[in-house]
């Protein structure tokens, strides 16, 4: 690539160690597993995957707020190097930014929107008087489409796309490259989402933001993301652009999200890869490949050894060994 | 209909203000009868307590010799000039209660100072670092409350020498592990929200996540326990004086006055009985308005 990546990700890696008691011995949990990939300015990185598969770790690592247990994290060109419980450095925490979930959360209930959004202010621009301070806050208000009259107002007086709305505010008061969407319309109503959604395509050419957008939602995804990482079990399974691995997915564990992704026409008819039982225990890894006890395709060799991710084209890397198979089968069967 | 309820609304302050806040406040706590009750008694007492050398008939320290011991008015050998009777040295009970006033809510009111800057200040830290930090701070406060609260404050007094300061220290000592709990267990609960790590995000220090952004989130339960402790102080001062290791005499404190009266109480009830309702009065009171604000503070209580 001719650009700079504004956030590159090599071989991150999350585990959280399990205190032993007296009656179990202490355990690692893998919750991100060597993801790599690289983000440019302006475009959307989506990760999607089912519940508890490392997702938001994966948000929490990007954003400094855990240090990875290993693997390299280099933000607009700087080297993260954090160390557990740290504060992020300065220069680097106005370049990456989170947007969470739950907008009911993430808003302080006894600040007024216009004391929130000047916080970062007055804590990373010292040089600003409260006047300048305030004005930026109202500029921003009046970005995210709420009126200035929203400014002294509590967070509870707000429905929740307001609030994600005050949260995206927040969020861009420094100016940040990098904003990190985890699950960001999720907890909202269908049509509020694409309003919001809206707002933030709107920002993002606005400002040049590059978007890891975190969701399971995979029409929205199709919808905004350039590149995708399909995560399983803390590692991805399936990296590449956005059009290809929805019209081409190769990965067993991708095709059967796809399928599972209801299609508003009632004359198409797919068949449906289903998926055996439950994700494995993080505390108990099946050996090998982490699907295999789910997949379709599972052959003895599955379960010997865990497949890296290998590209099968310039820009599609897959981590199953019977990808051929699989992507074989999934032509016929679509 | 309508228009009127629509009129009714355009009266009320516009949402947002601080005045909207107040008045949303203030519907919830009167509407609880017995929080207003405490109310006013407890601003009743407090203008008694300030006013005193105008409102009080004698000087709470004249020792009248020709009037030991009056049985108070409604009595046949009660006398207007000493409302509620007078104690054995022929000191006026009524002035002594009012001038009492004074010491035992300004001492309890310091006491409530003390212990809750205190103990917010360690809670905040025992809760917010959490590990070592907090072991040592809650094993300590442990201890404190393993105590009888009283036999440690006497404890206390001892070794401190009997006086006002350090009945004061010792009884903000007792009160200590309430609000370090409360306040640990409340910054415990907020301190994994998001908007915490978004503001740690934007780069706020300790200092600021635990004042700033923490500790107003903490603060609903922290008023109503202080409003508890206040009239737990009132006792406990009380009862130091009773014991005589509080206020020194002359100086009218509503528990030295009973201990004083004690030994008059076959003979002479009414100097034992006016300390010890308006001890009980007091106290009453100040719980009654606790329980309306904790009504009115915690979010959990309110009808929407």
């Amino acid at each position: 690539m001719s650009r700079d990546a504004v956030l590159s990700a090599v071989n991150l890696t999350r585990h959280y160690q399990i205190k032993g008691s007296p009656f179990s011995k202490p355990a690692t949990v893998k919750a991100l597993n060597e993801a790599t990939f690289e983000l440019y300015p302006g475009q959307t990185l989506a990760v999607v995957g089912e519940s508890g598969c490392g997702k938001s770790t994966l948000a929490r690592v990007l954003t400094m707020i855990e240090p990875p247990t290993s693997g390299q994290l280099t933000i607009s060109g700087h080297q993260v190097s954090l160390k557990e419980g740290q504060r992020p450095p300065a220069a680097l925490r106005r370049e990456v930014q989170i947007i969470f979930q739950n907008p009911y959360g993430s808003l302080n209930p006894r600040k007024t929107v216009a004391t929130m959004l000047e916080e970062p202010l007055k804590l990373n621009r010292k040089e600003m008087s409260a006047a300048e301070r305030r004005q930026a806050a109202l500029e921003m208000i009046a970005k995210v489409g709420l009126r200035p009259e929203h400014a002294d107002r509590y967070p509870h007086m707000f429905s929740g796309g307001q609030r994600q709305r005050i949260a995206i505010a927040r969020a861009l008061m420094l100016n940040p490259k990098i904003l990190v969407l985890d699950e960001p319309v999720s907890a909202l109503d269908l049509s509020i989402q694409a309003q919001v959604l809206n707002l933030l395509a709107d920002l993002q050419e606005e400002f040049g933001l590059a978007y890891v957008f975190i969701s399971h939602d995979l029409s929205v995804v199709r919808r905004i993301a350039d590149d995708v990482i399909v995560m399983y079990f803390g590692q991805p399974v399936e990296t590449g652009p956005a059009e290809e691995v929805f019209t081409t997915p190769r990965h067993p564990y991708t095709q059967a999200l796809f399928s599972a992704t209801p299609v508003a026409d009632p004359n198409r008819r797919r068949e449906r890869v289903h998926l055996k039982g439950e994700p494995p225990s993080p505390l108990a890894p099946p050996p090998g490949c982490p699907f295999a006890p789910r997949c379709h395709l599972a052959t003895k060799e599955c379960t010997r050894l865990d497949p890296p991710l290998e590209h099968v084209n310039e820009r599609v890397a897959v981590a199953c060994i019977h990808v051929d198979q699989a992507a074989a089968r999934y032509a016929v069967a679509g | 209909m309508s228009q009127l309820i629509l009129s009714k609304k355009s009266s009320q302050p516009a949402p947002g203000t601080f005045r909207y806040q107040l008045a949303s406040f203030w519907s919830d706590f009167s509407a609880s009868r017995g929080a207003l009750v405490g109310l006013i008694f407890i601003v009743f007492i407090l203008l008694v307590a300030l006013f005193a050398p105008w409102v009080a008939p004698h000087d709470p320290a004249m020792q009248d010799r020709s009037a030991l011991l009056v049985p108070p008015v409604w009595h046949a050998e009660g006398s207007w000039n000493y409302l509620l009777g007078t104690d054995a040295v022929g000191r006026d009970v009524l002035s002594r209660l009012i001038y009492g006033a004074r010491y035992s809510l300004s001492i309890s009111a310091m006491v409530v100072v003390i212990s809750m800057g205190v103990g917010i200040f360690l809670g905040l830290l025992a809760g917010y670092f959490r590990g070592w930090v907090e072991t040592v701070i809650t094993r300590v406060m442990d201890v404190v409350l393993a105590f009888p609260s009283l036999l440690l404050a006497l404890g206390l007094v001892a070794i401190l020498s009997p006086g006002l300061t350090s009945a004061m220290i010792a009884i903000a000592m007792v009160q200590l592990p309430y609000f370090v709990r409360l306040t640990r267990a409340a910054v415990i609960g907020e301190k994994n929200r998001e908007y915490v790590i978004a503001s740690r995000l934007s780069g706020a220090g300790h200092l600021r996540l635990m004042f700033n952004t923490l500790l107003p989130n903490c603060m609903a339960p922290l008023i109503v326990q202080a409003t508890l402790s206040f009239s737990t102080a009132i006792l406990d001062i009380a009862a130091l004086g009773f014991l005589g290791m509080g206020v020194q005499p002359p100086t009218p404190e509503w528990g030295a006055m009973l201990a004083n009266a004690r030994e008059f109480m076959g003979s002479a009830y009414w100097a034992v009985t006016f300390p010890g309702l308006i001890i009980l009065l007091t106290v009453l009171m100040i719980n009654l308005m606790g329980d309306g604000l904790r009504d009115a503070l915690d979010p959990k209580m309110k009808r929407s």
